[in-house]
């Protein structure tokens, strides 16, 4: 379900913003713009729809807009043009009041540096977002200890947040944000003044309190790795624009422009790549007893193979036929091609990743073949597209390295 | 100069037609400062010194609470004590009513530009012009004696409050502002729970910048009759006493350190509290 829509947003900072906005309607870039008005440009015509329990990342390098993009959400900018809508109702039209609701009911804001208040306690950090509500001082402080204890800093509760770790700030950060049990939390490169060991850890903490809590978190990162862990999609943004909206999959394995493609380069694709993707779908398949050895034997010419995926029914997967094994069979003079099947095979389903794959290349040199839940054949990995994926070689460069093995 | 002439004739034109509310003006602070120097004048003088040494003593530890009580002790015994007393009430009461205005006046500047632009230039008027020149039109307004001598000191007084409070909310992270106003604060509450708070110290730092002045302009301000300290230090000058011009100075100097070790703390203290 829908939870946030942003429509045709922009904004623009400077004086002559109807101006600007008018270049941009034009289809002027960010550069001709700041050259005719001096104007910059921080978003140009966003359109995003985040699902309800879903985190959403979105990424880019410092000055895409992705902070500024956020900030519109909470309206601590207001857009130039455009509109937001969360839960449906706009949130771009709203006066002041409703507002100050929206944000002390439905949304809560993580920092990077964490915003909290230095000389204060963890508890009144935690409470604060309550106060501001002026619900009574007891009442608000048990809700706020009961989220204490949910981020992992119980008996912290009565120090300085000036005296603790930034770890344990922004534990105390997240804490806050939770207290009001918000139905979005907006996090804005909440990890990234962290050390990397810390981050890492943070990282996994969110993930399994999202396991519990299923929020809806937009998460602003300039993190690839970051990006592709905690998102489960990812929109990523260049001067302003969004570039591309998908799983970090869809990204990786088709990204929209060459920016993108050089920014995810250096991902390790081996984590992310599925089987689904590389996968050689509706592959030329042996059918028990519709094909029998002539039969298979054509089939395997044609398509220039040695080996055969057999299937009954047209979809289950049985095993594998040779070709050494089926003429052997048709000089018997079989019928059938029953008794040839291998079926010690394995198989793997379409969400396998490519680091998965690996150790089955050491025992088998066939393709792969890629079944569902019903050991329906969907698809077969070809043992050279698993390497090509996992080490960026051209698959004919890995051919011609087979090839030498073989002759060695 | 024309300038001057204008100046001149704009003094006269409010005299002339704002007499009223300059008379109201004068009761209402001749009577804060009466109250203020009564109070002093009636307390006993070692009640007086207990209760200073005590202040220091919280607020700026034991070493400060000996010097008070010595440099105390040297006015009372050089015979100063009623003057200083007069000089601290009219201190007191100059330096109230300049933080009356100035902290507000501050957090105004700092959250509105266009207050700023014009608070700006007007508090640099007021620093670097001679402080002498605020007691002409204090004269023309309110007449000679104590209450003239405080209008002067609280312009001249005022500026350091102004402009550290202004700073010191401006030095609170933007990130602490937004968290608040991402929870939804109002303004009030901003100002309150978060940037006020934050500034303390800063603003502490300008409290007692602004007595100093205060204390600096008071005896100044005995040029056009304010009583105390200052008086006595004219009376050196003007019979080339020497030896009274130094003693009155001295008491003034100590009064001075006096003052500022204790407000200097003010903000110290209340972080550890």
């Amino acid at each position: 379900m829908e939870k946030i829509r942003i429509e045709n947003l922009s904004l623009v900072f400077g004086k002559a913003k109807s101006k600007a906005l008018k270049l941009l309607e034009n289809g002027k870039n960010k550069a001709e713009i700041l050259d005719a008005t001096g104007c910059t440009v921080a978003v140009q015509h966003a359109n995003l729809s985040i699902n309800e329990g879903e985190i959403f990342v979105i990424m880019g390098l410092s000055g895409s807009g992705k902070s500024t993009l956020l900030r519109c959400l909470n309206r601590l900018i207001n857009p130039t043009t455009g509109k937001i809508f969360i839960n449906n109702q706009e949130i771009t039209n709203m006066k002041e009041r409703e507002l100050l609701n929206i944000r002390r009911k439905e949304l809560a804001m993580v920092f990077q540096h964490f915003g909290l208040l230095p000389h204060r306690t963890v508890l009144s950090n935690v409470a604060f977002g309550q106060e501001l509500q002026a619900v009574p001082k007891a009442e608000r402080e048990a809700q706020a200890m009961e989220t204490i204890e949910l981020v992992g800093l119980k008996g912290y509760e009565q120090q300085k947040v000036s005296e603790l770790s930034g770890g344990m700030q922004q534990r105390v950060g997240l804490a806050r944000g939770l207290a009001n049990k918000p139905e979005v939390l907006l996090m804005d490169e909440a990890f990234s003044a962290l050390d990397p060991l810390i981050r890492s850890q943070m990282q996994d903490e969110l993930l399994i309190l999202q396991e519990k809590m299923k929020k809806t978190i937009v998460f602003i990162t300039h993190d690839l790795d970051e990006a592709i862990k905690l998102g489960d999609r990812i929109a990523i943004m260049k001067d302003g624009e969004i570039v591309q909206i998908g799983t970090s999959e869809e990204i990786i394995t088709n990204p929209a422009n060459d920016y993108i493609k050089s920014f995810v380069e250096n991902v390790d694709r081996s984590k992310i790549v599925t089987a689904g993707s590389i996968m050689f779908a509706k592959p030329k398949v042996a059918r028990l007893k519709k094909d029998g050895p002539a039969g298979v034997l054509r089939i395997m010419r044609e398509s220039g193979t040695e080996h055969l995926p057999v299937v009954r029914n047209n979809r289950t997967f049985l095993g594998y036929v040779k070709l050494e094994d089926v003429l052997g069979l048709k000089n018997e003079g079989a019928k059938t091609i029953d008794g040839i099947i291998r079926e010690d095979v394995m198989s793997i389903t379409a969400d396998t990743t490519i680091e998965n794959m690996l150790p089955l290349l050491s025992k088998t040199n066939l393709p792969i073949p890629v079944v569902n839940e019903e050991n329906h054949l969907l698809g077969v990995v070809s043992p050279t597209s698993i390497i090509a994926e996992s080490t960026g070689m051209a698959k004919t460069e890995i051919h011609e390295i087979i090839q030498k093995a073989i002759e060695l | 100069m024309i300038i001057g002439q204008y100046i001149e004739d704009a003094i006269n034109w409010m005299t002339a037609n704002f007499t009223g509310f300059f008379d109201a003006i004068n009761t209402g602070m001749s009577s804060l400062i009466s109250v203020i120097e009564s109070f002093w004048l009636w307390l006993p003088f070692y009640l007086t010194i207990g209760l200073f040494a005590a202040l220091a003593w919280w607020k700026a530890g034991k070493s400060n609470a000996i010097l008070t009580v010595a440099g105390l002790l040297f006015i009372y015994f050089a015979g100063f004590w009623d003057e200083t007393m007069q000089t601290f009430a009219l201190v007191l009461a100059s330096a109230f009513i300049a933080l009356l205005f100035g902290i507000p006046l501050g957090i105004w500047s700092a959250k509105n530009e266009t207050a700023q632009k014009i608070i700006r230039p007007v508090l640099d008027f007021m620093q670097t012009m001679p402080a002498f020149v605020y007691l002409i039109p204090a004269v023309l307004f309110f007449g000679l004696g104590t209450v003239p001598g405080a209008f002067a000191t609280i312009i001249f007084a005022m500026p350091p409050v102004v402009r550290l409070t202004s700073l010191g909310i401006k030095q609170v992270p933007e990130e602490i502002v937004e968290a608040t106003k991402a929870f939804g604060a109002t303004p009030r509450q901003l100002l309150l729970k978060v940037q006020l708070p934050l500034a303390m110290p800063t603003i502490l730092a300008g409290v007692n910048q602004t007595m100093m002045m205060a204390l600096s302009m008071v005896v100044i301000a005995s040029m056009i009759g304010a009583k105390g300290l200052g008086e006595i230090v004219l009376q050196g000058i003007s019979q080339l006493r020497i030896g009274l011009g130094f003693e009155s100075g001295l008491a003034v100097v100590l009064l001075a350190i006096i003052l500022d070790r204790i407000t200097q703390n003010l903000g110290k203290s209340s972080k550890k509290k």
